[in-house]
């Protein structure tokens, strides 16, 4: 299994106090598979993906990606996972705004240690050949996903974690880059879990999880429940 | 409405208080360096009014020349309305000492002593008796007769009859006669040898002081421009940050004009705390540098001036009107953007960073362009106001030039960057610069302020403490009281010296102007030790010949008298120019004939001071034997050792107040820096987010800013070399040139710069320290908010 998360709770302090935002969520994601992340504005979707990701612990429960049980790592360790095993790709994109297009699309695998692939090719497959010298601000919010997607799968993570990542695109633009993600996830074997509103969208994976005031809405989970690929 | 939106307005300070202190800090210290800067030049001003009009000398016109009581008794009996006047150095003190005559002096003018009480002017006529400003009571050497404070006595003034004053400087010469009726017509044959200058507006005192005054208020200028900084880079980012507030204000139905004063009446509110907080600051760096600044005149120029500072209703206007003026400079920019800003303007505080990336290159054009009219300025200005536009023009355009550079350099290395984490620093650094321009231009005035002025001060010691070797090349220097007592001593020195040189001198007219004149003996103390500028063949040989003169640099300089040229020295005649040298420290010109010579237009001169040669180790023996057997006072048999001495003190003090002034221009230029990182460290984190969720933790992100700081920190510090040296050397040849009349080498002091720009690194990594601190504590849920936020 590649991605094992059991019983995992989160709460934030506000100023009203403690506010429970995940309360117990269990699924599992085995490795080469999708599964989308669908639920209400609030419902904890982006936080669980964050848990998954290591950029913040989780109060309770377990998360284990790749083996490695997130809540025993410490701040260094989660960063190698982070570098290492996840891809993460936002709806704000969050391309590294002093970097050229180029240099953003190759950071993570560089990063990570892996083998650079050629620019050229991937420039081609992502449309953006003609503005690998171009800097983040100086592309439009499509091109600025297409090298956001490039930029982690070109890293070869074994688990790419998409937060609405066609969320500020137009609908024909957002199905072509879903359709990118997905058939580039599909060649490099990654597994995805995608934070969306879109059921059109959570359709096209392989399974849905529903979250409903942070808890697994298991009705609407069906035909294939939280596990994806099980 | 208005008041809900100023309180909308006003939210945004409680919100960042950091911001507020900034920029309130940053307006304090402009204004108060500035104020007190010109406070203490204020001060120093009036002083010199007052010195200068002591007993009408500001008004009147004067006679001067070699004259005794005698002289004045003659021009009396020939009808001319004359008072005498000794105006001298007290010995033993830095006061002046000036005699007078009560029954002929002006009456009604300040510093008049009131002598109408019974047994005044007895006592004042028989020596029992004298007058001081009320700050030298406690200053007075011992042995005088008893002393009563004369209020509006100029300071450091002590006001004696004239046979008092000669007695205590055991001479009968007279400084000069004020003229107090009509301007004699024949004065050559009532007073043969004498000149009659006429009034001048402003004194002696106040034109030599003229140019260090001025070097203050560059660095106050300098200072407030650095403050300035601060407030610009603050306010722009208050109003950067307050952009989605000012666009829900406009979309709520604000009038943009209604929000455009609302705006404008915040910056009057800011005005008025910072302008406060600048005055007490500016008054605490007045009460501070005062005491400095007076020893510093006192040493230099003989001027007094009054260690009390008084907190006048002027200095109130001027501290609120230059935060004023400050803040509309600082914030006119933005209030005129805000005015024409489109109601859906979107709030882009991130990009305002970037955006003014494409300012950076027309800035750098706008540098080059100034060093160029530097350069013209310097190669072809003349006058004290050209070397300053060219000390401005450098200054600013080398700042300007500072963006472009750095980037340009970040640039290439970003390119040459070989892993991922380097290159994105590289980068990442780049995009700071324009963020941090203005505290790096800071930080670069103040450098190169330092490192100019520092060379500057360096260069002049070891030229000034090389030239007092040259000019004190007599072991002892020997003033007898007359004739008599001067051939006894000479009598007793018989066999007990190697040399005797006489040092005989006479007030003459150079080219027409006011100079001295000196005899000097043939002899290999000139010879090998005389700091000559410039000289013909056989120079002295031919002096000894009464073939020519030397001129010092300032009257060489002044009058175009280089070897080759003929020098009018007045009644002593015309001569060639033989040589030329140096002669720090003298604003007067003053000129060298052989001694023969000088005789033979001076017969009458009597010879009463020396120059002795003698070896080392007998110098103590003879001068403590002289001193006791002859009853000579301290001041009249002097050791070249003691004169060196002093000389060296009055040079330190003379820079201690620029150097205390480039310690808070660097400290200014400090904190700016570090308003800039802390205030960047909040904007940044949407830019360090991804990287940290890509897998760099959040120390080696923390690591990475302290870093960076340093290397933008070190590179301005290594920018700023050549900036200082070029400063240095318009300070040096042109400034001093057109100030004081002597040109000095260039000697360049590469250790003084290497700590320098230690300090600076220290600086910056200080001032990155606490944010870097801040990041590396950072909670992850914060960073997190990063993406949620921007959904």
């Amino acid at each position: 299994m590649l991605l094992t998360v059991r019983d995992v709770e989160k709460s934030f302090t506000t100023a009203d106090g403690n506010q429970p935002v995940l309360r117990g969520v269990s699924f599992d994601l085995e490795a080469g598979r999708t599964l989308a992340l669908t639920g209400e504005s609030g419902s904890g979707k982006s936080t669980l993906l964050h848990l998954v990701a290591g950029l913040d612990a989780p109060d309770g429960g377990q998360i284990v990606v790749d083996g490695a049980d997130i809540a025993k790592l410490d701040d260094p360790g989660r960063a190698a996972l982070r570098r290492g095993t996840v891809g993460l790709i936002f709806q704000q994109f969050n391309l590294i705004p002093s970097l050229d297009v180029a240099a953003n699309l190759t950071f993570h695998a560089r990063l990570a240690g892996r083998p650079v692939p050629e620019i050229g090719p991937l420039a081609d497959r992502l449309g953006l050949t003609d503005h690998l010298s171009r800097y983040p601000e100086q592309l439009s919010g499509g091109q600025q996903q297409r090298v956001a997607i490039g930029r982690t799968l070109a890293a070869r993570p074994k688990l790419v974690l998409a937060d609405e990542p066609t969320g500020n695109l137009d609908e024909a633009t957002g199905d072509a880059m879903m359709a990118l993600m997905h058939d580039m996830v599909a060649e490099t074997g990654a597994s995805l879990l995608m934070v969306t509103h879109s059921d059109r969208l959570a359709a096209m994976l392989d399974a849905r999880l529903h979250l409903r005031s942070g808890q697994v809405d298991m009705p609407q989970a069906a035909p294939r429940t939280g596990t994806a690929g099980a | 409405m208005t008041r809900a939106a100023f309180q909308a307005l006003w939210s945004h300070w409680r919100r960042h208080p950091i911001q507020l202190l900034t920029l309130v800090i940053g307006l304090a210290l402009a204004t108060g360096l500035w104020i007190g800067v010109q406070a203490i030049n204020a001060q120093a001003r009036a002083s010199y009014d007052q010195a200068a009009a002591a007993l009408g000398q500001d008004s009147l016109p004067r006679i001067t020349g070699p004259l005794t009581l005698t002289d004045f008794a003659r021009a009396r009996r020939a009808g001319l309305a004359v008072t005498p006047i000794v105006d001298d150095r007290l010995p033993r003190s830095r006061l002046r000492l000036l005699g007078i005559d009560p029954f002929t002096a002006p009456g009604g003018s300040p510093g008049t002593p009131d002598l109408s009480g019974a047994g005044d002017l007895t006592g004042f006529l028989t020596g029992d008796l004298i007058f001081v400003s009320p700050d030298v009571v406690d200053a007075l050497p011992p042995g005088l007769p008893p002393a009563r404070i004369l209020p509006d006595l100029a300071p450091g003034i002590v006001l004696a009859d004239i046979a008092t004053a000669q007695a205590i400087l055991g001479s009968e010469a007279i400084s000069h006669l004020l003229v107090t009726g009509a301007a004699p017509v024949d004065l050559a044959t009532v007073l043969p040898g004498t000149v009659l200058e006429a009034p001048v507006a402003g004194t002696d005192v106040s034109r030599l002081t003229d140019s260090f005054h001025l070097n203050l208020t560059a660095f106050g200028l300098l200072a407030f421009a650095v403050g300035l900084f601060i407030v610009h880079a603050a306010i722009g980012l208050a109003f950067e940050q307050r952009r989605p507030l000012f666009r829900t204000l406009r979309a709520l139905g604000l009038s943009s004009g209604r929000l455009t004063g609302l705006l404008a009446a915040e910056l009057v509110a800011l005005t008025i705390l910072g302008g406060t907080l600048g005055i007490i600051l500016g008054y605490l760096v007045a009460a501070a540098l005062l005491p400095g600044v007076a020893a510093t005149l006192g040493g230099l120029y003989g001027a007094q001036v009054a260690g009390g500072l008084s907190l006048s209703p002027l200095w109130w206007l001027t501290g609120f009107a230059m935060a004023g003026a400050g803040l509309a400079l600082a914030g006119g920019q933005s209030l005129w953007q805000l005015a024409r800003l489109p109601v859906l303007a979107p709030a882009m505080p991130r990009a305002w960073a970037r955006a003014r990336s494409a300012a950076i290159r027309r800035q750098g054009l706008g540098g080059l362009a100034l060093l160029v009219v530097a350069a013209a300025f310097g190669a072809l200005g003349q006058g004290l106001l050209a070397g300053f536009a060219c000390l401005g023009a450098l200054l600013i355009g080398a700042a300007l030039l500072l963006p472009p550079i750095l980037t340009a350099v970040l640039d290439v290395g970003a390119r040459m960057a070989k892993g991922p984490i380097a290159q994105w620093i590289w980068a990442d650094t780049r995009q700071q610069v324009p963020g941090l321009s203005l505290a790096l231009m800071a930080l670069l005035l103040a450098l190169a302020a330092n490192i100019g002025v520092g060379t500057m001060v360096g260069s002049f010691r070891t030229t000034f403490t090389g030239w007092l070797d040259q000019r004190l090349a007599s072991e002892l220097y020997l003033t007898a009281a007359d004739e008599a007592e001067a051939a006894s001593l000479l009598a007793d020195l018989e066999g007990r010296v190697t040399a005797i040189l006489p040092i005989v001198s006479a007030e003459v007219t150079l080219q027409g102007a006011p100079a001295d004149l000196f005899g000097v003996a043939d002899h290999a103390t000139y010879r090998d030790n005389w700091p000559l500028l410039e000289a013909v063949p056989d120079l002295w040989e031919r002096l000894a010949a009464g073939e020519g003169a030397l001129v010092n640099e300032q009257a060489a300089r002044r009058s175009d008298l280089w070897p080759g040229s003929t020098v009018d020295l007045g009644p002593a005649g015309a001569y060639p120019v033989l040589g030329v040298y140096s002669d720090y420290g003298n604003p007067r010109g003053q000129a060298i004939l052989g001694l023969p010579a000088f005789d033979a237009a001076f017969p009458q001169t009597p010879r009463l001071r020396f120059a002795l040669r003698l070896p080392q180790d007998q110098v103590t023996a003879v001068q403590d034997d002289l001193a006791a057997r002859f009853d000579l006072p301290p001041e009249r048999l002097v050791n070249q050792a003691q004169i060196k001495a002093f000389s060296l003190s009055v040079f330190e003090q003379t820079f201690a107040v620029t150097a205390a002034l480039n310690i808070l221009t660097l400290g200014v230029a400090a904190f700016a820096l570090w308003a800039s990182l802390t205030t960047l460290a909040g904007m940044r984190l949407p830019q360090i987010a991804p990287v940290w969720a890509l897998g760099l933790t959040r120390r080696r992100l923390a690591l990475a800013d302290p870093g960076r700081a340093l290397a933008l920190a070190g590179a301005t510090a290594i920018l700023a070399v050549p900036v200082g040296i070029a400063l240095a050397w318009v300070l040096l040849a042109v400034v001093n040139v057109q100030a004081f009349g002597w040109r000095l080498p260039l000697l360049p002091d590469p250790s003084g710069w290497i700590w320098l720009g230690l300090w600076a690194l220290i600086a910056a990594g200080l001032a990155a320290a606490l944010p870097a601190w801040r990041l590396w504590r950072l909670p992850p849920a914060q960073l997190v908010k990063v993406f949620a936020h921007e959904r």
